[in-house]
């Protein structure tokens, strides 16, 4: 079993706080990606974890064990770096197999298990080169590879795939999720991209300024963020967001955008504001689409004339830009015809999935 | 795509560069198998007419007629104070080298500007200083004075030198080593000095070089077969009047080939770029 469990945990360089008390369970095989933006701290939290950067303060436990003041060899872990960090002076092979040799396993032994590993990462034709003699995606499974020979408690990577063009990412987000379903291991994965975050992870945790913001799976996070950090940082596009304030209408409660609109807000949310309140009002592309082009009929909808400012044909679907209670908003039409910029589309709003924040605090009022 | 006058024009330019670098020498080569006679003809005798060995026979006292010279002390004194003086300065230069690549500590940028300002001041000026100290603790005429001047000489160098290019390896590598069960020692021995020994190798062979040729200094602190140096030993063919030009030339023979002979064997290791291809770069 190795869960791996962060209390408290506290990284300053100096009189500098890059981590500031984080508490965080990982289960034994679970995926987790740390994400955030960069200076977030996600990176340090990893490379503590690895036992590459001091910790200032709080625990780290890996299986049950406290690792605080464990160097990284003793720590039964393996990593996958940014740059790969492959070893140019040596073959594919001896890449792979360094760790079992630094253990002192026998050669039969390593033999195997190497062989093993360039199967499972289809390396087994280059394992006579050097580094040099890979391309970076070849690279990438070497770097992944080299940590799979181990058979480690914990899988730690590094923005792995950051340094690949964007299909190569594609074809390599799969492998891992594959690798994962082969390899049960519990992975810390850490990423500036949501994209990978979505798709990867079992738990997503999203971290700020050496805080995290909120963790949970990535439909948790996705439908129900905490905060409008969140919800700007998960989902492309970004969260649409309009300021408004609470009002009383008809027994109802309503946000009032500044152009005077008047949406009536979902009943959880609503019973949660109080009149005068300052809001932040969000939704998403999906939930805003030109009539006919998206929302099925029984939502509960608010219908608005806009005019369309771009569009962004996308293939399956087209963002439309638009504004909206004096924001430039973007809307999302499915089953897509050709749009002008100019043309008059009636936009239906599904008020369901309207997002409902306290603008002084940024808070969701449902958090 | 090069004309055919340009290419000519570069090699002949090439050609007068090596000549002017390679004639002096090809000259001393010459000359230590002359006969003593063509050294001094006029117009000079461009090949020798008879190919000889008794410069170097009456050298290294095989000759009846000559006294010899203490070649072989010379060359012992050499071999000790230069090979002793690399490794020490080698070695200082790893650690003072990782070091400064590698750990963060107070001062650091101060020391290094301090280790790189001592380069400015030639060694030579140190000369009186130097002589004056060592004469006083009794260094002069040892071969420990003389190891430790080139010492001083020789670790700022192989310190910048051996720093660059353990600065060139990336961080991760050895931190990758470090995840992979290595000690930090290890991940030094097995990972990054492996790529750095192109460096080191480098650093060497400068060290060495220096060391070997070095005259100015060595001739003030020797003074006997006890630790004269070869360059040094050099000024045993002048006298007061005459200067026995076949036996430098032939004594001059004796020092260049070793140095030929071990920048022959680091040359391979001078290879650059080692470090491609290990991360994205």
């Amino acid at each position: 079993m190795a869960e791996v469990r962060l209390e408290k945990l506290v990284k300053n360089y100096g009189a500098v706080g890059v981590v500031h008390g984080i508490d965080l369970t990982i289960a034994h095989n679970e995926f987790v990606v740390l994400v955030g933006p960069s200076g977030c701290g996600k990176s340090t939290t990893l490379r503590m974890i690895a036992g590459l950067e001091e910790i200032t303060g709080g625990t780290i436990s890996i299986g049950g064990r406290v690792v605080n003041e464990l160097p990284p060899r003793a720590r039964n872990i393996s990593m996958v770096f940014q740059n790969y960090a492959l070893y140019p002076h040596m073959t594919v092979k001896e890449n792979l197999g360094f760790s079992l040799t630094i253990a002192k396993q026998k050669p039969a032994e390593i033999e195997k298990r190497v062989a093993e590993a360039a199967e499972i990462l289809g390396l087994t034709p280059l394992l006579a080169r050097t580094p040099a003699e890979l391309s970076g995606g070849q690279r990438q499974r070497v770097a992944m590879g080299r940590a799979i020979v181990r058979h480690p408690d914990v899988f730690l990577f590094d923005e792995p795939l950051s340094n690949l063009d964007a299909k190569l990412r594609g074809q390599m987000r799969v492998e891992i999720k594959k690798l994962h379903q082969k390899v049960k291991t519990t992975i810390v994965y850490v990423t500036h991209d949501q994209v990978e975050a979505m798709t990867l992870a079992d738990r997503i945790v999203i971290m700020r300024d050496g805080h995290i913001e909120q963790v949970g799976t990535p439909g948790d996070v996705f439908e129900r963020p905490v905060n409008l950090f969140v919800a700007s940082f998960i989902g492309s596009p970004p969260m649409n967001q309009i300021d408004a304030f609470a009002a009383s209408d008809q027994g109802r409660r309503v946000a009032v955008l500044a152009d005077g609109t008047r949406l009536a807000l979902p009943a959880p949310a609503a019973a949660r504001v109080s009149d005068g309140q300052a809001l932040v009002v969000g939704f998403r592309a999906e939930a805003f689409s030109p009539m006919g082009h998206g929302l099925s009929g029984d939502a509960e909808i608010a219908t608005v004339e806009r005019d369309v400012i771009l569009a962004e044909p996308l293939g399956t679907e087209t963002l439309i830009f638009t504004e909206f209670g004096g924001k430039e908003v973007q809307g999302k039409m499915m089953n897509p015809r050709p749009v002008r910029p100019g043309e008059r589309f009636s936009f239906n709003l599904d008020l369901s999935r309207l997002h409902v924040f306290d603008k002084a605090s940024g808070r969701s009022v449902l958090a | 795509m090069e004309r055919w006058w340009q290419r000519f024009l570069i090699r002949l330019g090439v050609f007068v560069t090596m000549a002017v670098i390679c004639l002096p020498g090809l000259w001393v080569v010459m000359t230590a198998f002359r006969d003593n006679v063509e050294v001094m003809a006029r117009p000079p005798v461009w090949i020798p007419a008879q190919w000889t060995l008794d410069n170097f026979r009456s050298l290294l006292g095989f000759s009846a007629t000559q006294q010899g010279i203490p070649v072989a002390r010379y060359f012992v004194n050499s071999i000790v104070i230069s090979v002793t003086s690399t490794v020490l300065a080698v070695l200082i230069g790893m650690m003072g080298g990782y070091a400064f690549a590698r750990y963060r500590f107070r001062f650091k940028k101060s020391a290094f500007l301090w280790l790189m300002l001592s380069r400015t001041v030639p060694g030579i000026s140190l000369s009186l200083p130097v002589f004056i100290i060592w004469s006083r603790i009794g260094l002069i005429d040892t071969h420990i004075g003389v190891i430790l001047v080139y010492l001083a000489l020789n670790i700022p160098f192989t310190i910048w030198l051996i720093d660059g290019f353990f600065r060139q390896i990336p961080l991760s590598l050895s931190e990758a080593a470090q995840v992979d069960g290595c000690t930090r020692w290890q991940a030094f021995w097995k990972i990054e000095f492996p790529l750095a020994k192109s460096g080191i190798a480098s650093a060497g062979i400068f060290a060495f070089l220096t060391s070997w040729n070095e005259f100015a200094l060595s001739s003030q602190l020797t003074r006997t077969t006890a630790s004269k140096t070869l360059p040094v030993g050099l000024m045993d063919f002048t006298a007061q009047f005459t200067v026995d030009w076949t036996g430098m030339c032939a004594m001059a023979v004796i020092i260049i080939v070793p140095a030929l002979v071990l920048t022959f064997i680091v040359q391979k290791h001078l290879i650059a770029g080692l470090t491609f291809g290990g991360v994205k770069g």
